[in-house]
C-alpha cells in the first residue's frame, strides 16, 4: 500500500481515535462477557495488528496488561495459516487456544479477524479473554500435576470460526462438548465475537473519514515514534551489566527450586535481556513459550518506564535471549497452565536486576503470586458448581511510598470478586477476608500487606485445587529492602490442619461441610534499608496492627518505641 | 415569593432568583468564601435583597461534601464491623492506582485501630448463623468515644440479605452515640457487595459532621434573616433532597453541584425543543461531558471520588476528561503533541496571566490566535493578559519541537485539544448507541464556547446551543429540579422463584417512604410519580442491566408487577444492549431500584430573553482572529444586547462577562426566542 505523509497534528488525532476504538471493544466484551473473569477481573484484550507481520499497532488501555505483549503472536500464528492454506477472506474470524503459538495458556480464546478495504487486507482485529473452564482433569483448568497440556485443557489449533461471514456451527458444537460449562464459553464467544464486530465498524468509519493512506502511514508513523521513544529512555540509563536471581518454588511434581536468572545489559540506547542460567523445561506446568515470554519483558519494561505506548516499536531496541531449552521458551506438548507464576518471577528478577541500575523508577516485588484456588462440588440437587478465584497480596515500596496492601498482580489489573457475591454463588462463608499482619517486607518504605483469606464448606462435600507460589521463596527488597513474608497455605482434615507437601500446590484436597482452607499470601518487598524507617511511621504500624512489637522490634530494633505515631 | 437557586462553586457563589409573581428571574455572581462557604451563600443570597421572608424556597447545590471527601477534611469516625471483615476498607476490591508503574499506597478514611470488630455473621440466603452480640457492640462504640469519633459507621457482611443483626446494633449504638452521626449500611445502601456498601457507608459517616454542621450554619442564617419557607438541596442523582434528609444522607451530596447544571442544561434544551443534547462543561483542569437523550439524564450506579473511595448511589452520568483551559501542552520524546494530563488549573492558570507558569496551555493557544480577548480577559480578576508570553512559551515547548511557527503551533494545540474533548464526546454517545448527528451540543460554564463549533464539525453533531447564562447554569438547575429519593434492596433470586407479593411489598415500603419524605419537605408539587427498574443478568452474568418496569398504583396501592411482564422487559432492554439474547439462559433479579419524584413547577425560560430593539444588533467592533490556517477580521459582538431573531454570521466572537463565543466561518448564529444562541453550519450554497 502506498504511505501517504502525515503530519504530527493529525497523528496525534489518529492516535486517540484508534486507541479509542480498542477501549471500546474491551469494554463491549467486559459488559456482555458471562465468566466473571473477563466481566469482573478483565482478563481481556483488543487491539489492531499488522496486516504482514502482526506487530501491535494499537492495543486497549483496559485490558490485561500480559496480553499487550502477546497478542502479536496469536496474529502471526494466524498470518501462517491463511498463508499455508491459501483462503483469506473478508469476514473470516480465526479461533483458537494453543499456548505454544499464542503465547500465556489454554484458557485464553483468541479470535482473530482480518479487515479489509477495498477488497485489500488492511490489518488485523483480535480479541483474547479467559473463559471459564475448557475441559482437562481440574474444574477452571489450573492443573498444578499436569505433565502434558492434554490434562490441562482441550487444545484448539487456528481454524476458521467464521468463514466469509458464515459461522461454522460445528467448530462451536466442538467447543461446547468440551466444556463444564458450555453456557458460559457459548456467552463469552458471542462477547468476543460482538467486539470485533464492533471494531470493524468503527474502523470502517475511521477509514472514510481519514483515507486508508492516512491511516496506513499513522500505523508507520506510530511504530518508529514508539521505537525513538524506548531508545530515548534507554539513552539515559548508564551504560552496564546487572544481574538477578530468584527462584520458583517447584513445578507441582517434583520438589526441587527452579532458578529464574536475568542479566540486563545496556549500551548506548539498546538493551539485551539474557535469561542465561535459567532452569529448564520442566515436567510439571511451570513452563512458558517464548511468546509468552517476550510479552513478560515488555510488561516488565512498560512497568519501569509507563508512558510507552502499547506498539511493537516499543520492542526494536531490545534484544531478548533465551536458552533453548529452558522453561521459558517450552515446546509442545509441555504444560504451561502454570505460566502466570513464571512471568511473575521474571518481573521480579527484571526489577531486582535493574533496580541496582536505577532504584528510583523501580518498585521491590510485588507478592508473585496469584494463588489460583478452586473450590469445587456438587450441590444437593447434583448440580455442579466451581469456584475459582486468584487472590490478592502486597505490593512493593517504592522511593515515595509505602507499597500498596493487598492490590493485584502487575500482569493483571484483575479486581476480586466481593465475599457477598461469592458466598450468594457458591455453598461457602468466608470466615475472615482481612490484612495479614507481619507480612510486609521491612524497608525504609515497607511493602504492602498480603492477606487472610478464610473459607469454611458450607455444603455436604467438596474438593479445593491450588495453584500458587513464594511458599519457599518470599518477594525480594530493592534498594537495601528486606523481604517479606512468603505464601502460606493450609487445610482442614479429620486429623486437623495440613499444609501441601509442595507449598503451594495441590490438587484434590477433600473437604467435608465445617472444614476450611486458609490462605496466607505474601506482601510486598521493603524499598530502601529498614534502619532509616522513621519510628513515627513504625509505631504506627504497631499501633494499627499491621506489625507485631515483636516482628518490629526483629526487624528494626528498639528504637520506634515512644515514637509518637 | 421567590424561588433561591444557590451554587456554591470553586471560584464563585452563583445565585439564580426567580419571581413568582411576576415570572421575572434575575442573576447574581459573588466570591466563594473559605474554608466556610455559608458566609459567601448569605451574601449572595442577601445580594438579591435583604428580606429572606419573601423567598418561598432556597435550593443548594453545594460541593462542601465534595471537597471534604477530596481534600480528605471529614470528620474523624470509626466502623463497627462483623468479625473477620475488619479490613474491608482498606483492601478495596483488590485494584490498583494506575495499570502501569504499580507506585503509591492508600489510606482509607477510617484508619484500622478504628475499625472494630463485634461477633455476628449473617449468611447469604438470610439465615442468622452466630446472633449479634450486643454488649460486643457498646464496648466498641465506648472504645471509639474514647478515641473521640465524631462519627459511626456500622456495616455487617450480608446485611442486604437479612438486616436483623444490623438492625439490632443499630439500635443499641444510637441509644449510647452522643450525636445523630450514625450511618448503617442497611438504610444506606442494601445493596450486595461489602466494599461498595462499605465504602460508602463510611463515607457517609465520614461527610456527616461536617455537612450537617454546615447546613444547620446555613438554615440558622437563612432563618435569621427572616426566611420562612423550604431549604432543598440538589442530590447527585439530579433531584432535590430536604435538609434533614442531606443531613442524614450526606453521601448524596457527592455530585450536587455539576448534576443541578445537567438538569438545567436538559430543561433549557427541552424548552428550545432539542431534547437530545451533549453538555459540556470546559473548566481549568477538566472537560465534562454528559449526555441527555429525549430530555433525560443518564444516570450512573457508583463514581469513584478518589482512588478506593467509591460511593454507590445513582449519579448523574458525567464523563470527565484531563483536558481543561489550564490543560498543559507538551511534546513527549517520540515527538507526538500531547494535552495533559498535567495541569496549571487557575491558579497559577495559562501562562498568559503571569503568575508562574511557563508552559503553555489551551487558553495560551486561544490567546494568541486572538479568540480570548487580551485585554478584557474574563472571569480571574486580571486586567489584561500576557499574550507575548504566552507566544513564547509555545514557541519553546511545542512549536521549536515540531518545526512549527507560533501561530501553526497555537492551532495544533487547539486541534489536540479538541479531538480529546471529542472523544470524550463520542465515548458518551456512538459507544453507548447514540448517534450524534441527533445530538445538539451545549457548552456551560466558562471556556466551552470557543470551542463549540470544531466540536460540532469534529463529532457530526447537529448544532450547538449556548444558552443565555451558560455561567450560572448550574443555579438555574437548582431552582428547576424535582424532589426524588431513590431506594435499592437486593433481591438476588432466578426470576421463575420470584415472589411477586413479596417484590410488590418492597415496591410498596419504598413508595410509602418515598411519599413520606415528599410530604416532610413542605414543598408543593406539581405531581408525583413513582418509577422502580430491576436489576436483571442471566444466571453467570456478574454485570446486570437496568430494566425499566412500567408499575401500576391505585391510590398508593401498589399492583405487584408480574413475572411474564418482567421476562419481556428484561429480554427488550438486553437486546437493546447487546443485540442477542442467550437462548436458554436462566433470567435473574438482582436489585430493585425504586425512584419516588415529586415534580416541581418550572418556569417559562422566556421570561430571560432579551429585547427585541434590533439597533443592538450591531457589532462594538472587530479584532483579527486565526482560525483554519489565515486571520479572520472578526466582528465582535455584545451577546447579551443581541435582540431576539438576531443572526450572525461567522468569523464572529459574541462577548459576555461569563463566557466567549465563537462562532467560526461557515458557520451561522441565530438568537431564539429564550435568548439562547443556536449555532448551526450555514446551508452549503
Amino acid at each position: 500500500m502506498a504511505e501517504a505523509e502525515i503530519d504530527p497534528i493529525t497523528l496525534a488525532v489518529l492516535a486517540g481515535r484508534m486507541e479509542q476504538i480498542a477501549d471500546e471493544m474491551d469494554a463491549t466484551l467486559f459488559r456482555s462477557a458471562f465468566n466473571p473473569i473477563i466481566a469482573e477481573a478483565h482478563d481481556a484484550s483488543h487491539g489492531l495488528y499488522d496486516a504482514k507481520t502482526g506487530d501491535t499497532l494499537i492495543q486497549g488501555k483496559s485490558g490485561l496488561p500480559i496480553f499487550v505483549g502477546v497478542m502479536a503472536f496469536a496474529v502471526k500464528a494466524v498470518i501462517e495459516k491463511a498463508a499455508h492454506d491459501g483462503d483469506l477472506a473478508d469476514g473470516d474470524v480465526y479461533i483458537f487456544n494453543d499456548a505454544h503459538i499464542g503465547g500465556t495458556h489454554l484458557s485464553d480464546m483468541r479470535l482473530v479477524r482480518p479487515y479489509f478495504r477495498d477488497g485489500e487486507l488492511f490489518c488485523y482485529l483480535a480479541s483474547v479473554g479467559h473463559w471459564h473452564d475448557l475441559g482437562g482433569a481440574v474444574p477452571g483448568n489450573y492443573n498444578p500435576s499436569a505433565r502434558e497440556v492434554f490434562q490441562e485443557a482441550v487444545v484448539l489449533p487456528p481454524v476458521k470460526l467464521v468463514r466469509a461471514g458464515v459461522v461454522q456451527t460445528d467448530i462451536i458444537d466442538i467447543i461446547l462438548r468440551n466444556t463444564r460449562l458450555p453456557q458460559s464459553a457459548r456467552g463469552d464467544l458471542n462477547g468476543q465475537l460482538s467486539a470485533l464486530d464492533l471494531g470493524v465498524k468503527r474502523l470502517d468509519a475511521l477509514l472514510d473519514s481519514y483515507g486508508a493512506d492516512t491511516v496506513s502511514a499513522a500505523f508507520t508513523k506510530l511504530g518508529d515514534r514508539a521505537e525513538a521513544l524506548m531508545r530515548t529512555e534507554l539513552a539515559d540509563l548508564p551504560d552496564g551489566r546487572w544481574e538477578a536471581t530468584d527462584y520458583l518454588d517447584n513445578d507441582g511434581i517434583t520438589d526441587t527450586a527452579l532458578p529464574i536468572k536475568v542479566a540486563l545489559d545496556v549500551k548506548g540506547d539498546h538493551l539485551t535481556i539474557d535469561f542465561k542460567g535459567t532452569a529448564p523445561v520442566t515436567a510439571g506446568p511451570v513452563n512458558i513459550a517464548l511468546p509468552t515470554t517476550i510479552a513478560c519483558c515488555y510488561v516488565a519494561i512498560k512497568h519501569i518506564f509507563p508512558s510507552l505506548p502499547a506498539n511493537a516499536g516499543v520492542m526494536r531496541p531490545i534484544t531478548i535471549k533465551v536458552p533453548d531449552d529452558s522453561l521459558l521458551s517450552a515446546e509442545f506438548p509441555a504444560p504451561t497452565g502454570g505460566y502466570t507464576e513464571t512471568i511473575l518471577r521474571m518481573i521480579d528478577v527484571i526489577f531486582s536486576a535493574a533496580a541496582q541500575a536505577i532504584p528510583e523508577r523501580i518498585v521491590a516485588n510485588a507478592y508473585g503470586t496469584i494463588n489460583a484456588l478452586s473450590i469445587a462440588g456438587q450441590r444437593a440437587n447434583g448440580q455442579r458448581w466451581v469456584m475459582f478465584s486468584f487472590y490478592g497480596g502486597g505490593h512493593g515500596g517504592s522511593l515515595e511510598s509505602d507499597g500498596l496492601n493487598h492490590g493485584n498482580a502487575p500482569i493483571s489489573t484483575a479486581t476480586i470478586p466481593p465475599a457477598e457475591i461469592l458466598e450468594a454463588a457458591y455453598p461457602v462463608m468466608f470466615r475472615q477476608w482481612a490484612l495479614r499482619p507481619d507480612s510486609a517486607g521491612p524497608g525504609t518504605h515497607r511493602g504492602g500487606l498480603g492477606a487472610i483469606y478464610e473459607i469454611e464448606l458450607l455444603e455436604e462435600e467438596a474438593e479445593a485445587f491450588l495453584f500458587g507460589e513464594r511458599g519457599r521463596f518470599a518477594p525480594q527488597g530493592v534498594a537495601g529492602g528486606a523481604d517479606a513474608a512468603k505464601n502460606r497455605f493450609t487445610y482442614e482434615t479429620d486429623k486437623g490442619w495440613a499444609e501441601p507437601e509442595l507449598a503451594s500446590k495441590k490438587v484434590g484436597i477433600p473437604l467435608k461441610r465445617g472444614q476450611r482452607v486458609r490462605l496466607e499470601t505474601p506482601g510486598g518487598g521493603g524499598y530502601g534499608p529498614p534502619d532509616q524507617r522513621t519510628p513515627g511511621a513504625i509505631a504506627r504500624d504497631v499501633a494499627l496492627g499491621f506489625l507485631s512489637q515483636a516482628r518490629a522490634d526483629e526487624v528494626y530494633g528498639t528504637g520506634w518505641r515512644g515514637a509518637g505515631s | 415569593m421567590s424561588i433561591v437557586g444557590v451554587d456554591v462553586g470553586g471560584t464563585f457563589t452563583d445565585i439564580f432568583i426567580l419571581d413568582e409573581a411576576t415570572g421575572k428571574a434575575s442573576v447574581a455572581k459573588v466570591p466563594t468564601t473559605r474554608p466556610d462557604q455559608s458566609g459567601g451563600f448569605l451574601a449572595g443570597i442577601k445580594s438579591a435583597g435583604d428580606d429572606l421572608s419573601a423567598m418561598r424556597t432556597v435550593v443548594h447545590g453545594t460541593t462542601a461534601g465534595t471537597n471534604a471527601l477530596l481534600e480528605r477534611k471529614g470528620a474523624k469516625i470509626g466502623l463497627i464491623t462483623t468479625q473477620g471483615f475488619r479490613d474491608t476498607l482498606e483492601m478495596r476490591r483488590r485494584d490498583r492506582r494506575a495499570t502501569w508503574g504499580l507506585r503509591g499506597d492508600f489510606d482509607p478514611v477510617v484508619p484500622r485501630d478504628r475499625r472494630l470488630q463485634v461477633p455476628e455473621r449473617t449468611l447469604a440466603d438470610g439465615t442468622i448463623e452466630t446472633p449479634i452480640d450486643l454488649a460486643a457492640v457498646e464496648a466498641a462504640a465506648h472504645d471509639l468515644l474514647a478515641m473521640g469519633c465524631e462519627a459511626v459507621a456500622l456495616v455487617f457482611i450480608n446485611a442486604y440479605a437479612n438486616p436483623a443483626n444490623e438492625q439490632a446494633a443499630a439500635q443499641a449504638l444510637r441509644a449510647l452515640w452522643p450525636n445523630p452521626h450514625v450511618s448503617v449500611s442497611s438504610e444506606i445502601l442494601p445493596e450486595i457487595r461489602e466494599f461498595e456498601r462499605t465504602s460508602t457507608t463510611a463515607l457517609n459517616a465520614y461527610l456527616q459532621p461536617e455537612v450537617a454542621g454546615y447546613l444547620t450554619r446555613l438554615e440558622a442564617g437563612l432563618r435569621d434573616g427572616g426566611f420562612g419557607g423550604e431549604f432543598l438541596l440538589v442530590q447527585s442523582n439530579g433531584g432535590v433532597m430536604a435538609v434533614d434528609t442531606a443531613c442524614r444522607l450526606p453521601v448524596r451530596t457527592a455530585l450536587s453541584g455539576p448534576a443541578a447544571g445537567v438538569i438545567a442544561a436538559a430543561y433549557i434544551a427541552t424548552s428550545a425543543s432539542y431534547a437530545d443534547i451533549i453538555t459540556g462543561d470546559v473548566g481549568g483542569t477538566s472537560f465534562d461531558v454528559s449526555l441527555i437523550a429525549d430530555g433525560q439524564s443518564a444516570l450512573a450506579p457508583q463514581t469513584s471520588i478518589d482512588f478506593g473511595m467509591v460511593v454507590r448511589t445513582p449519579m448523574i452520568e458525567i464523563t470527565t476528561i484531563g483536558a481543561g483551559g489550564g490543560s498543559i501542552a507538551w511534546v513527549d520524546k517520540g515527538g507526538l503533541l500531547n494535552i495533559g494530563p498535567e495541569s496549571a488549573g487557575s491558579d497559577p492558570g495559562p501562562v498568559a496571566y503571569g503568575r508562574g507558569n511557563d508552559r503553555p496551555t489551551v487558553t495560551d493557544a486561544n490567546i494568541v490566535l486572538g479568540r480570548i480577548d487580551a485585554d478584557k480577559p474574563i472571569g480571574g480578576g486580571l486586567e489584561t493578559l500576557d499574550v507575548d508570553a504566552a507566544k513564547r512559551a509555545i514557541d519553546t515547548h511545542v512549536g521549536t519541537p515540531l518545526g512549527l511557527v507560533t501561530e501553526d503551533a497555537a492551532e495544533a494545540i487547539l486541534k489536540v485539544a479538541n479531538a480529546r474533548m471529542a472523544g470524550a464526546i463520542r465515548l458518551v454517545s456512538i459507544e453507548r448507541g447514540h448517534d450524534p448527528q441527533r445530538f445538539s451540543f451545549m457548552p456551560f460554564g466558562g471556556g466551552g464556547a470557543l470551542h463549540a463549533c470544531a466540536l460540532v464539525d469534529e463529532c457530526e453533531l447537529a448544532r450547538a446551543l449556548v444558552p443565555r447564562f451558560p455561567g450560572v447554569t448550574s443555579a438555574l438547575g437548582c431552582v428547576i429540579a424535582d424532589m426524588r429519593q431513590d431506594f435499592v434492596q437486593t433481591i438476588n433470586t432466578s426470576l421463575n422463584a420470584l415472589d411477586e407479593d413479596e417484590l410488590g411489598a418492597m415496591i410498596q415500603q419504598h413508595a410509602d417512604e418515598g411519599m413520606r419524605l415528599l410530604d416532610a419537605s413542605g414543598v408543593r408539587f406539581g405531581g408525583r410519580d413513582v418509577q422502580i427498574e430491576l436489576d436483571m443478568a442471566y444466571a453467570g452474568q456478574t454485570h446486570t442491566v437496568a430494566v425499566p418496569i412500567p408499575l401500576q398504583m391505585n391510590d398508593g396501592h401498589v399492583t405487584p408487577p408480574d413475572r411474564n411482564a418482567i421476562a419481556n422487559a428484561f429480554e427488550e432492554a438486553y437486546r437493546a444492549a447487546f443485540s442477542r439474547l442467550l437462548d436458554g439462559g436462566v433470567q435473574r433479579v438482582l436489585n430493585l431500584r425504586t425512584s419516588t419524584i415529586g415534580r416541581r413547577p418550572k418556569f417559562d425560560l422566556s421570561t430571560l430573553a432579551p429585547g427585541q430593539d434590533k439597533a443592538d444588533a450591531e457589532p462594538y467592533g472587530s479584532r483579527p482572529v486565526r482560525i483554519a490556517g489565515a486571520w479572520h477580521d472578526t466582528a465582535l459582538y455584545d451577546r447579551l444586547t443581541l435582540p431576539v431573531g438576531t443572526i450572525v454570521d461567522g468569523p464572529a466572537i459574541l462577548a459576555q462577562p461569563d463566557t466567549t463565543i465563537l462562532v467560526e466561518p461557515g458557520f451561522r448564529a441565530s438568537v431564539d426566542t429564550y435568548g439562547n444562541l443556536i449555532i448551526e453550519r450555514q446551508a452549503a450554497s
